[in-house]
C-alpha cells in the first residue's frame, strides 16, 4: 500500500504525469519509424496499418492517447502552479485534469471502433 | 485526567540508527493525549534509554518533529485520537530524509547547512539614510509574508520526494526561505541568491508534488514559493536582472542617530 | 546548465501545449471509422501548413523528452553521470532524425517516392 506521505492528491498527479511521460518517450520513436513507412508508399504503411489492426493494438494506442492528454493536463497544471499567481485547489485541478484525459480517451475509443 | 478502561495504545518506536528496529510498547490510552505525551510516558515510565527531541511543548519551537504512523508531524499538537490506526497502535519514527542520530533523533546540521547554501538569511547592504518602507500590502510583502512563519521544524524536507531521490536537493524549507527574501525590499543579496537557487539541485528540481504543502504545520505553501524562485531563475536565465520587489526612494541624507555605523 | 534545462523544458512544453491540442484534435477526426494510409497521407501529401507544423511538433518533442527523461533517470536511478546526458543527447538526436523522416515521409508526393 502507498506510503502515508504519499497519499495526498500532488503526489498522484506527479506520479502519472512521470509514468505518462516515459510511456511517451517510448512511444515515440516506435511512431515516426511507423509513419517512415509511408517513404515505401502508401501500400506499405497501409499493410502495416493493417497489421496492426488488432483489438490489442487498438487498446494500447487508446492508453497512448489517454497518456498525452493526461500528461499535458497534469503539465499545464504544473505551469499554472509555477506562473499564475492564483492558488489552484489541488484536488478539483487535478480532478479535472484525469476527466479531460479519460475523456479524450473514450473519444478515441468511440472514433475508432 | 481520566482513564479510559481497558484501553491500551500498542506503539512500535524506532530504536536505533540508520540500522535498527522496531520496539513495541504498550501505554494506557488517556484523554487528550498527545503523541509526545506518549513518547515521554515510555521514556520515563518504560525506557530511559529511549532518545527523542522536544522543547516547548506547545508547537513553537518544531523540534518535537518526528513520523507518526508515516506522516510527518510535530508530537505535540498531535493527538493521539487523530493520528492512531483504527486497531489502536501507533508507529514513531525518527523523520525520513534525515540521517538518525539515535532512535527518534534526527541530525539537523544538513537541514541547515542548505538554509545556508539556500542563502536563506538577510543581506543588509549598504547604509542607507533612512528606513525603508515596507506596506504590509503590497504583492512582494504578502509573498513574504506568506512564508515567513516557518520556524525551521524540517516537517517539509522530511515529507519532500525530491529531497529523497536528490541527496543535494536544497529542499521546501531553505527555498520557502529565500523566497521571502527575495521579496523582502531592505534585502539587498538576491543576484547571489538566486544563483544559489539554480544551480543543480535547486529550485527547479521541485516537481510541485506538493507534500511540503500538505504537511507544512504552519500552513506555509512552499511549493508556491518555490514557484515564484522558478520565475525568478527564469528571468534570470533570460537575460533579465532580478526583479526584487521596486522599493521606495530614500529620503534625507543623514542618517538617523539610531542608525549604526558600518 | 539546470536553469538553462528549465527554461528550455517549460518553454517547449508551451509549445507543445499548442501542437499536441492540435495533433489530438487532428488524429481523433482522422480515426472516425478506421484509420487507412490513404487517408492520413491525402491529407498530409504536399501540405506545406502540416510539414512546418511536424518540423516544429518534432523540435519541440526533441527538447522536451531527453529533460524529462533526464530527471527521471536521475532520480528514479543510480545513473545521474555525464554519460547520461551523453546518452540523451543521443535520444534527442534520435527523436530529431526519425521525427524530421517520418515528417517528409508524410509530406513527400508519391512521385519522389521509391516504389
Amino acid at each position: 500500500m502507498m506510503r502515508a506521505s504519499h497519499q495526498q492528491p500532488g503526489f498522484l498527479a506527479a506520479l502519472l504525469h512521470r509514468l505518462a511521460g516515459i510511456a511517451l518517450a517510448i512511444f515515440l520513436p516506435v511512431h515516426f519509424w511507423t509513419l517512415s513507412a509511408a517513404l515505401n508508399g502508401a501500400d506499405f504503411l497501409d499493410k502495416f496499418l493493417k497489421v496492426t489492426n488488432t483489438p490489442l493494438i487498438k487498446f494500447a494506442e487508446g492508453g497512448i492517447v489517454v497518456a498525452l492528454t493526461l500528461h499535458m493536463a497534469l503539465g499545464l497544471r504544473v505551469l499554472a502552479i509555477e506562473f499564475l499567481p492564483m492558488h489552484e485547489r489541488t484536488r478539483v485541478a487535478i480532478s479535472i485534469c484525469l476527466a479531460a484525459g479519460f475523456a479524450v480517451g473514450l473519444a478515441f475509443a468511440f472514433n475508432v471502433v | 485526567m481520566a482513564l479510559e478502561p481497558e484501553s491500551t495504545l500498542s506503539v512500535d518506536v524506532w530504536r536505533g540508527t540508520a540500522v535498527g528496529k522496531f520496539q513495541t510498547f504498550a501505554v494506557p490510552r488517556r484523554a487528550h493525549q498527545t503523541i509526545l505525551d506518549v513518547v515521554t510516558e515510555i521514556q520515563r515510565e518504560q525506557d530511559a534509554t529511549l532518545s527523542y527531541r522536544f522543547a516547548c511543548r506547545v508547537g513553537m519551537c518544531g523540534s518535537c518533529a518526528m513520523a507518526v504512523n508515516g506522516r510527518p508531524r510535530w508530537t505535540c499538537r498531535t493527538r493521539v485520537s487523530e493520528a492512531v490506526s483504527d486497531d489502536g497502535s501507533l508507529r514513531l519514527e525518527p523523520l525520513r530524509n534525515f540521517t538518525v542520530v539515535k532512535d527518534l533523533a534526527v541530525e539537523m546540521t544538513d537541514f541547515f547547512d542548505k538554509w545556508r547554501d539556500a542563502k536563506g538569511h538577510f543581506e543588509p547592504g549598504e547604509s542607507r539614510a533612512d528606513f525603508h518602507v515596507v506596506p504590509p500590502s503590497t504583492r512582494a510583502r504578502k509573498a513574504a509574508d506568506a512564508g515567513i512563519e516557518c520556524i525551521g521544524c524540517g516537517v517539509c524536507h522530511s515529507a519532500c520526494d525530491v529531497a529523497t531521490w536528490n541527496k543535494d536537493y536544497l529542499g521546501p524549507a531553505p527555498l520557502n526561505r529565500a523566497w521571502t527574501l527575495v521579496n523582502d525590499v531592505r534585502d539587498a543579496g538576491n543576484d547571489a541568491r538566486i544563483a544559489a537557487v539554480s544551480g543543480s539541485a535547486g529550485c527547479h528540481a521541485c516537481h510541485s508534488h506538493m507534500n511540503c504543502t500538505e504537511f507544512c504545520p504552519r500552513g506555509i505553501a512552499p511549493t508556491y514559493s518555490i514557484a515564484g524562485l522558478k520565475r525568478a531563475m527564469m528571468k534570470r536565465a533570460l537575460g533579465g536582472r532580478v526583479p526584487w520587489p521596486r522599493s521606495c526612494s530614500s529620503r534625507n541624507a543623514s542618517p538617523p542617530r539610531c542608525w549604526p555605523s558600518r | 546548465m539546470a536553469a538553462v534545462l528549465f527554461v528550455a523544458q517549460r518553454v517547449s512544453a508551451a509549445v507543445l501545449a499548442f501542437a499536441v491540442t492540435v495533433h489530438l484534435i487532428t488524429i481523433l477526426y482522422a480515426v472516425r471509422g478506421g484509420l487507412t494510409a490513404g487517408e492520413v497521407l491525402e491529407r498530409t501529401r504536399d501540405n506545406h501548413w502540416f510539414f512546418a507544423f511536424y518540423v516544429v511538433f518534432v523540435l519541440a518533442v526533441a527538447v522536451h523528452a531527453p529533460i524529462g527523461l533526464r530527471n527521471v533517470l536521475r532520480e528514479w536511478t543510480p545513473w545521474h553521470r555525464r554519460s547520461l546526458d551523453v546518452a540523451l543527447v543521443v535520444f534527442a538526436l534520435l527523436l530529431l532524425i526519425m521525427g524530421f523522416r517520418a515528417a517528409v515521409a508524410v509530406y513527400l508526393p508519391p512521385e519522389v517516392l521509391v516504389g
